[in-house]
């Protein structure tokens, strides 16, 4: 980021907000990048000859007279293979010690892939986790967040998702992340050997707010590399994007932006989407699949911030302690993979698709007894049986802590069915109960 | 259509992708302009005017944009090319072809265009010399997939002409001479295949909206017999994310009886359009044998696509159904989701820091929705022919609930309202159309009626009432057992309840990823109600209500056995001697 000789230097700022300053400056293109006393801002308005910037790192201490130096270009980040194996900060500069990355300068927050050039996913991602692979199975080139309250265990299920998932890289954009969960992260890859296809791009608690807004477009202008360019499988985390909305939040309330739901941008469907949007299968072989993060407050998905996620994504991962069995949980019931019928019952076996909806079904209506339960009525012996089912397949497919191949998922949900229900109860096509439905036990 | 001096103008402000523009001659309203940057021309729309100051909102992305830039007006609003060879294509909001752009990625400033100008067409002229002919009137005909494509006197030609000559039968240029037509005044107007239209502005070249009354076939059961969608018709699915609308609406795009599908993907996934592309030309329409993507039309501009042309893109589509409605087709009209493009006025709204109305939307959007609706209908053309236009939009309602400005609005519109429940969704009864919200006003339509009465079978109203009206009580019974206790309350709610239950598994839901249960036709549909509703009408001794529940489920799984078996197939007949037995054992009356 270093100031060219024959670049000209501003020294009179008209007006500064806590994330902004306002200067008179002519020739200066949209978004494009700033230093203000060395610090890195972007353009976000211009009418006539005033320009406004928005200043990452915040505007504290900023005097009326920095030293403002218009860079030319919108914020890029240098892409080759020697990102492999490197920590970012939010600007794309090395933090972990080694020397700056050489390679092809590429604008971050680039263009749209055209629909039609885009593959339809079809590569089923195997994690062993049976509320994931059952219930929700995933697909490369999809787009999933955890949803979450911040005491869950979210960034390990996220780690152990990403490396089972046998990806050629894996790319973490880490927002907010405190200090422990970037070393967390760091360690559980160097212990599995992985640390070589591993990017980073991190702004940790310790850093402004925010810079955080730039750290997805980093990851994805990395991940379009290897994706694009290497043909590359490509797995993105991001975690956490309510803290990268938060931030949104705080510009457009300092740039005196009407709000809209739960003082978000009017804008924030359209912010996420460009994000989220990036994942793809190309038809040349190269994928994005992007898991994030979204933290809930107390469990609430009507909130703006998930609302207009699970708009976007392709389906949510639901992650919920099951106070009866005292671990975490994939939720069947809030969760949910859109792609999953791309491969279900057609890279793994027929009888998928039916199990799961019988296995959820079954599982709703031990959710009714439980109700009935705590309304203090007595329970049949139906809705005896449902709960035991739901019971044990909460402990044996839903925990988090499950990690067994599909076909064994099934055949546990069908051993499950046998213990508790008859036939027509389960009610699931003829064809497979013939093939599947356990010998008396 | 006179010469006026073009006006220009210079970029005087920018705040994300709306731009301020000092301009030096008259603008008008919603006129289009182009932006130079760096030599790429960005595509814009007037959206307001003060002064000599028009704001546009650009339809990409103006980074790197400076002050000082050039404008062009183009002394015309947003158009779009008519003609044969839009079918079967892949456009993006603005009508450009994406299939004819470059790369993989999508580059600003790309315009690319819809129609194939000279591309030839075997043309069989349908006016003769002396005709006396007005907008929208067919002069010829060409083949365009297997529908015959009108060529008609431009939309935009006003008054009354006389045809001074066809082309005889033939194959021509799209944009060659095919008719020379006389105004009033004796002047001469050539005519070619293809004409512009601003999309705004709706194509009024029909005599007579009057109501509709034929059903619309959709082979899904909740539609079909439930609720019911007729041609020309409006309907809106609001409901929660991953409560089912994008499913659907796939499910009416690919069963429902329609000449044409235009399948307008507003500011949604992109993966979701790429299902169609992918899988469209490989299905076949049950209706033609022919494949799917040959009556289907595409106007993409996802979510991550430039918002401004979101509004752009059902417009865009709209238009392209009334040209093709002109011709004398049904034409069945898709757009997920309209509280997209609802989001983009808000955006742009807020830019322009207008007073915001509710949720901060703009005031004006119940007016902008319902005239949006209005342009669907049924219609008797100019020569006596009818031609439909059937629209069916998804909301997005923030945070799942309805009352929210884009629900409210709509439900004012349109005419049928497939309420998806999260509850429903959750428990995985799909698709999730909560039975006793949901409404198609059609079915009060006497026209309909009749037309249900001589089609379906005369009982067949009756019965539908039927069913709606047992799957009321039993939604009564079930909120009294759950207050009351499983024993504090007769058999007979319990009885009541799973009457309700088997119409709910048997018609309600429908597994649209299953090959035989995804659709429905009427005759089948006739059938299972007629079962069920003779399963409902009966009476059965228990003993006590454990005994309900478990016979229930075993005539519920027999049904559904049949849904997922060929109709009247030799499985089929099996289920339903099955069922016979089963009712038999414990039916009294
Ligand atoms: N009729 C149906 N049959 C089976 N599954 C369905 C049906 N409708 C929806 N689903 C399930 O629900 C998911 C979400 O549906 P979708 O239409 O994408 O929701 P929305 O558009 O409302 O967000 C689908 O991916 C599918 O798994
Ligand atoms: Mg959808």
């Amino acid at each position: 980021m270093e100031t060219k000789a024959f670049q000209k230097i501003y020294t009179r700022i008209t007006q500064i907000t806590k994330a902004t300053c306002s200067l008179k400056a002519t020739g200066i293109g949209y978004e494009e990048m700033a230093t203000v006393n060395g610090r890195l801002a972007q353009v976000v308005k211009i009418v006539g000859d005033n320009v406004t910037l928005q200043v990452f790192s915040g505007t504290e201490g900023i005097p009326t007279n920095a030293e403002v130096v218009f860079l030319g270009r919108p914020p890029v980040l240098r892409v080759s293979d020697d990102l492999a194996g490197r920590f970012f900060n939010a600007y794309g500069q090395p933090i972990d010690g080694g020397p700056e990355v050489e390679g092809e300068e590429r604008e971050i927050g680039g263009p749209s892939v055209n629909p039609v050039r885009r593959k339809q996913p079809s590569k089923l991602i195997a994690t062993g986790i049976a509320g994931i692979d059952l219930n929700n199975t995933l697909v490369t080139g999809q787009k999933i967040p955890f949803f979450a309250d911040p005491d869950q265990p979210y960034n390990q299920v996220m780690a152990q998702v990403a490396l089972r998932a046998k990806a050629d890289k894996i790319i973490l954009g880490g927002m907010g992340l405190t200090n422990d969960d970037y070393l967390y992260y760091k360690n559980v890859f160097d212990n599995a050997g992985a640390l070589d296809r591993i990017i980073s791009f991190v702004n940790t608690t310790e850093n402004p707010p925010v810079e955080r807004l730039l750290v997805p477009d980093m990851a994805l202008t990395a991940a379009e590399y290897f994706a694009f360019d290497k043909k590359e499988t490509v797995l993105v985390l991001l975690t956490d994007m309510t803290l990268y909305a938060d931030a949104l939040s705080i510009v457009s309330n300092r740039m005196d932006q009407i709000p809209s739901k739960d003082s978000m941008p009017g804008s924030l469907y359209s912010d996420l989407a460009k994000i989220y949007e990036k994942a793809v299968q190309f038809p040349e072989g190269g994928s994005i699949t992007i898991i994030a993060v979204t933290t809930l407050s107390s469990g609430d998905i009507t909130h703006a911030i998930p609302d207009n996620t699970g708009y976007i994504t392709e389906g949510q991962l639901f992650l919920r302690r099951d106070s009866d069995i005292g671990k975490v949980i994939v939720d069947p019931f809030r969760s949910l993979s859109r792609l999953k019928q791309l491969v279900i019952g057609k890279q793994t076996r027929k009888d998928h698709p039916q199990v799961m909806n019988a296995a959820v079904r079954l599982y709703a209506d031990a959710a009714n007894a439980r109700t009935k339960l705590e309304n203090g009525f007595d329970l049949t012996d139906y809705d005896e049986r449902t709960m035991n089912f739901a019971r044990e397949y909460s402990e044996s497919l839903l925990a988090i802590d499950v990690n067994i191949d599909t076909t064994v998922m099934l055949d546990t949900a069908w051993k499950l069915f046998g213990r508790y229900f008859t036939k027509a109860e389960v009610s699931v096509r003829q064809e497979f109960v013939d093939l599947y439905w356990p010998a008396d036990e | 259509m006179e010469e006026n001096k073009q006006t220009t103008g210079k970029v005087s402000g920018i705040i994300s992708n709306l731009v301020i523009v000092d301009v030096d001659g008259p603008v008008s309203q919603n006129e289009i302009c182009f932006i130079n940057l760096k030599g790429t021309r960005l595509m814009a729309e007037v959206i307001k005017v003060m002064g000599d100051k028009a704001y546009v909102q650009v339809f990409e992305s103006t980074r790197g944009l400076r002050i000082g830039e050039p404008v062009e007006f183009m002394g015309h609003m947003l158009e779009v090319t008519l003609g044969p060879g839009i079918l079967s294509r892949n456009f993006d909001g603005l009508q450009n072809d994406l299939d004819k752009m470059e790369g993989t990625f999508l580059n600003r400033g790309e315009y690319t265009a819809p129609i194939d100008v000279d591309r030839e067409w075997d043309f069989t002229p349908i006016a003769t010399e002396g005709d006396n002919v007005i907008a929208g009137s067919w002069i010829g005909e060409v083949k365009e997939n297997w529908i015959g494509h009108k060529i008609m006197v431009p939309f935009k030609f006003e008054g009354k002409y006389v045809v001074k000559s066809v082309k005889p039968a033939g194959t021509y240029k799209a944009s060659d001479t095919v008719a020379v037509l006389t105004n009033a005044g004796g002047r001469d107007f050539e005519v070619s295949m293809i004409q512009k239209w601003p999309v705004k502005v709706p194509v009024r070249a029909y005599t007579d909206k009057p109501r509709p009354f034929r059903l619309m076939e959709t082979g899904v059961r909740i539609i079909d017999t439930m609720n019911p969608i007729v041609e020309g018709g409006t309907g809106f699915i609001p409901g929660p994310f991953g409560s089912g609308k994008t499913v659907l609406q796939h499910a009416l795009s690919k069963q429902a009886e329609a000449d044409l599908i235009i399948v307008a993907a507003c500011g949604e996934r992109a993966n979701e359009v790429v299902e169609i592309f992918t899988e469209f030309p490989e299905l076949d329409d049950p209706r033609t044998g022919r494949k799917l993507m040959e009556r289907t039309t595409i106007i993409a501009n996802t979510s991550n696509m430039p918002v401004a042309a979101r509004e752009a893109s059902v417009y865009t589509a709209m238009t392209l159904g009334e040209y093709y409605r002109t011709m004398g087709l049904k034409v069945l009209l898709l757009a997920d989701s309209t509280s997209r493009w609802a989001q983009a006025l808000r955006e742009m709204s807020n830019r322009m820091e207008e007073l915001p109305g509710p949720d901060a939307f703009p005031m004006d959007l119940p007016a902008i929705i319902s005239s949006f609706y209005a342009r669907a209908g049924y219609v008797f053309l100019n020569n006596g022919q009818t031609g439909s236009i059937t629209f069916i939009g998804t909301v997005s309602p923030a945070g799942g609930n309805l009352k929210e400005p884009v629900t409210e609005s709509t439900k004012k519109a349109a005419r049928c309202f497939f309420a998806l429940s999260q509850q429903r969704a959750d428990s995985k009864r799909y698709p999730a159309v909560d039975p006793i919200d949901s409404y198609s006003k059609y079915l009060e339509y006497p026209e309909l009626q009749e037309f249900l009465s001589e089609n379906i079978s005369p009982q067949w109203l009756d019965k539908v009432l039927e069913a709606k009206n047992i799957l009321l009580r039993g939604k009564e019974a079930y909120e009294q057992i759950n207050i009351l206790g499983d024993d504090g309350v007769p058999i007979d709610y319990h009885l009541r309840y799973w009457k309700s239950e088997v119409i709910d598994f048997v018609i309600l839901q429908q597994d649209a990823f299953d090959k035989t249960d995804a659709s429905t036709p009427i005759v089948r549909q006739r059938e299972m109600l007629g079962r069920v509703l003779d399963v409902c009408r009966a009476d059965f001794s228990f003993d006590g209500f454990e005994e309900v529940n478990p016979y229930f489920k075993r005539v519920i799984n027999v049904f559904k056995q049949m849904n997922y078996s060929g109709f009247q197939s030799s499985d089929y007949e099996k289920y339903a001697a099955e069922l016979e037995e089963i009712l038999a054992e414990r039916r009294i009356a």
